[in-house]
């Protein structure tokens, strides 16, 4: 089979002339590439294929399976509300304390796992990584679409628990949707950021669990921003979190929310740290293979 | 050949790596933050290294080139820009066609996951659609032959299975161009025959394969045209025999380098020579008797024992050599410059092989001198015999003589 033996080509130069466009041109990235959100697209059965592989291995080999969707934040609304409710006797709004902390709970843990998931896409997938070639911006894609998988069940179960408790949204409700998008800015924004910067250092994975077990407790989950002494309030509200967590919560539970233009600052912020974190992620991308 | 049937065109390719002095790396946040503070103006000394330097040549639609060279000539980085994987540091890389790469067998496979989920999850890794995958699902569960396990997660599987799992589903790779590093070296001799035939299809289809290995028998039966690199620069592009010829040439001059552990342990000059101490190369006869010396260097006392794993062309572990099995104690390392093993009546057939030399103790291994020599048997016929066993006898001659009464 060697009858097409080829000669070396020496001539650089004459590499220009008539030749059909390459397919692809490989060459040193210069400044911050574009989003290339085309080719993140033409990627969209791999993103789907992670997410999905993401949602099918989390609960293999367990007893009760996808059941542990709703029972981790069942018992932990359980918790608050024993705690928080029934100890400290915190006021609820008038709702009852277990709906209370679930509603808070479902876009507290829905921003913990998307910053989680996100933020270790990276170094979970180095074997990928340093083997295949794909959009990079597929992992922390994949893990949010997992992570919102995990939300909608949550929601659902919401929905039952309000219609246990006969309570029904009203207009706020429609602060609800902004709420969710500001909370994926912010994780995923934080996030890519992060995940860029664990590549590096792995510190980062074990500082995130204590920080995030912090801002739990600094955030209106567990309890209402209306127990925050108001001389303490200007503090709270510096959190990001803090109003798009109450306008998800009030918007679910039929309360007036009083403080969009919290909201609004949030937002930016969001919009910011998306921006930051997608500009800190693109610019180590070309690196990942090379230090992980 | 006119310019219209490119299929791979690189020109002035180079990559650099950055390496920062081994003992005064950070490792950690703060310990940067730390030396920012200390010293701000004070930058952490580096080095370049150049894994590829100044590298071009064109490759044709249909051909089958094979990539040689020697650990660190910078096949695999050669491989991993073209699949872009890496980026790189100076130069161009024109592809015409889609590009799809093995650069492993089995990229992504989740044991949990049962066979039929891992066939689609691999196939979106290595770049199929949906479409593709299922259109190409009956042809790659029978390329593997595990129908029956179809439903079971891969961790259950058997080795042999996994791997052969996990090459069908490369092997159905529909790309234009198709970059494989190695994946050959692994399976059954039986299902390596099959992924060579399966490569040989790939290349009667017309489409264009990259093919990196240290296998010079795969190299010489597959391609049609070879590069052969030393030291990140391209020493030759040609006829596949002229390239293995000077790579082979060149490997039987060479010795090995220096490596260091840790803790200061050094092996180097790892070599064979004759019983009478004559050096003996890196071409050995089948049948011959050869020492294997090496120098050894410890600045403080370790005790410390040998081991040396010889492996064949398609990195097979075939044998070793184990001081402790072969009856020498411990030693201080310290004390000892100089290692010697006698091979009497050389019985490892003719072929390709490489060897790695560990020194540890049962907890610790404070050097690995991964592929430290390559060296070859040449065929020799024993006494009266017209013909002189080969690869296809298996690796090891265990007999001394057959008698018929």
């Amino acid at each position: 089979m060697n009858e097409t033996l080829v000669n070396p080509t020496v001539a650089v130069e004459s590499a220009s002339a008539s030749r059909p466009q390459p397919t692809l041109t490989i060459r040193p990235a210069s400044g911050w590439a574009a989003l290339n959100l085309h080719e993140i697209w033409s990627f969209r059965d791999l993103l789907l294929s992670l997410a999905g592989r993401d949602l099918k291995i989390r609960y293999k080999q367990t007893a009760l399976g996808v059941l542990w969707v709703v029972l981790q934040p069942l018992l932990a609304a359980g918790v608050f509300s024993f705690v928080f409710g029934a100890v400290a006797g915190l006021s609820s709004d008038g709702v009852p304390y277990l709906v209370f902390s679930f509603a808070g709970l479902l876009g507290w843990n829905f921003f913990s796992n998307v910053l989680g998931k996100v933020s270790s896409c990276l170094v979970g997938n180095a074997h990928l990584i340093s083997k295949v070639f794909f959009p990079r911006l597929v992992l922390p894609i994949s893990g949010l679409g997992s992570c919102v998988v995990d939300f909608v069940v949550g929601l659902a179960l919401m929905v039952v628990l309000m219609g246990c408790y006969r309570i029904v949204p009203t207009g706020s409700v429609l602060w609800f949707p902004v709420a969710v998008l500001v909370l994926i800015a912010l994780a995923m924004g934080v996030g890519l950021w992060l995940a860029a910067l664990m590549v590096s250092y792995r510190d980062v994975s074990y500082i995130l669990p204590v920080l995030m077990n912090i801002l739990l407790y600094a955030s209106p989950v567990a309890y209402s921003v209306a127990v925050v002494p108001a001389k303490l309030r200007w503090v709270y509200l510096l959190n990001p979190l803090t109003p798009p967590l109450e306008a998800m919560r009030s918007g679910l539970l039929g309360k007036p929310f009083g403080d969009p233009g919290a909201l609004g600052i949030s937002a930016l912020v969001a919009v910011a740290m998306l921006v930051f974190g997608l500009y800190a992620f693109k610019r180590m991308e070309r690196k990942f293979a090379d230090v992980i | 050949m006119s310019s219209d049937d490119l299929a791979i065109s690189v020109r002035g390719l180079s990559k650099s790596y950055t390496i920062a002095q081994e003992r005064d790396r950070p490792t950690t946040l703060a310990e940067t933050l730390l030396r920012r503070l200390r010293h701000p103006l004070h930058r952490v000394p580096t080095e370049t290294f150049w894994a590829l330097k100044d590298v071009s040549f064109d490759i044709h639609k249909g051909d089958v080139v094979g990539v040689i060279g020697r650990n660190g000539a910078g096949k695999s980085s050669l491989l991993k820009i073209i699949s872009r994987i890496t980026e790189p540091t100076e130069g161009e890389i024109d592809l015409y066609g889609r590009v799809g790469s093995l650069l492993e067998v089995g990229t992504g496979f989740h044991p949990e996951l049962t066979g039929r989920e891992n066939i689609y999850l691999n196939g979106a890794i290595l770049g199929m659609t949906k479409g593709e995958i299922r259109r190409q699902f009956e042809a790659i569960v029978d390329f593997a032959g595990v129908e029956k396990f179809l439903d079971t997660p891969v961790k259950r599987y058997s080795s042999g299975m996994y791997v052969r799992l996990a090459f069908a589903v490369a092997a159905h790779l529909e790309t234009e161009i198709l970059i494989v590093d190695e994946v050959l070296a692994v399976g059954d001799s039986e299902f390596q025959e099959k992924c060579l035939g399966k490569m040989k299809d790939v290349s009667t289809q017309g489409r264009t394969v990259l093919f990196v290995s240290h296998n010079m028998s795969a190299v010489r039966s597959l391609c049609t045209e070879v590069i052969y690199l030393v030291n990140g620069r391209v020493r030759e592009v040609g006829s596949p025999s002229h390239a293995i010829a000077t790579y082979l040439h060149n490997a039987k001059t060479a010795t090995s380098g220096s490596f260091e552990g840790s803790r200061g342990v050094r092996v180097s000059d790892v070599s064979f020579s004759q019983f009478n101490g004559e050096s003996a190369g890196t071409a050995l006869d089948f049948g011959g008797s050869y020492r294997l010396t090496m120098d050894v260097h410890s600045p403080e006392p370790l005790r410390a024992a040998l081991s040396i794993s010889i492996r064949d062309g398609e990195g097979l572990k075939v044998s070793s050599i184990q001081s402790v099995e072969e009856g020498c104690e411990f030693w201080d390392l310290s004390r000892v410059n100089r290692i010697t093993c006698d091979l009497p009546d050389l019985s490892l057939v003719p072929g390709d092989y490489q060897l790695s030399v560990a020194l540890g103790d049962e907890y610790d291994s404070y050097v690995q001198a991964e592929n430290a020599l390559r060296f070859s048997v040449e065929p020799r016929c024993v006494d009266g015999s017209p013909w002189s066993y080969n690869k296809s006898h298996g690796v090891y001659r265990i007999a001394r003589g057959v008698r018929v009464s």
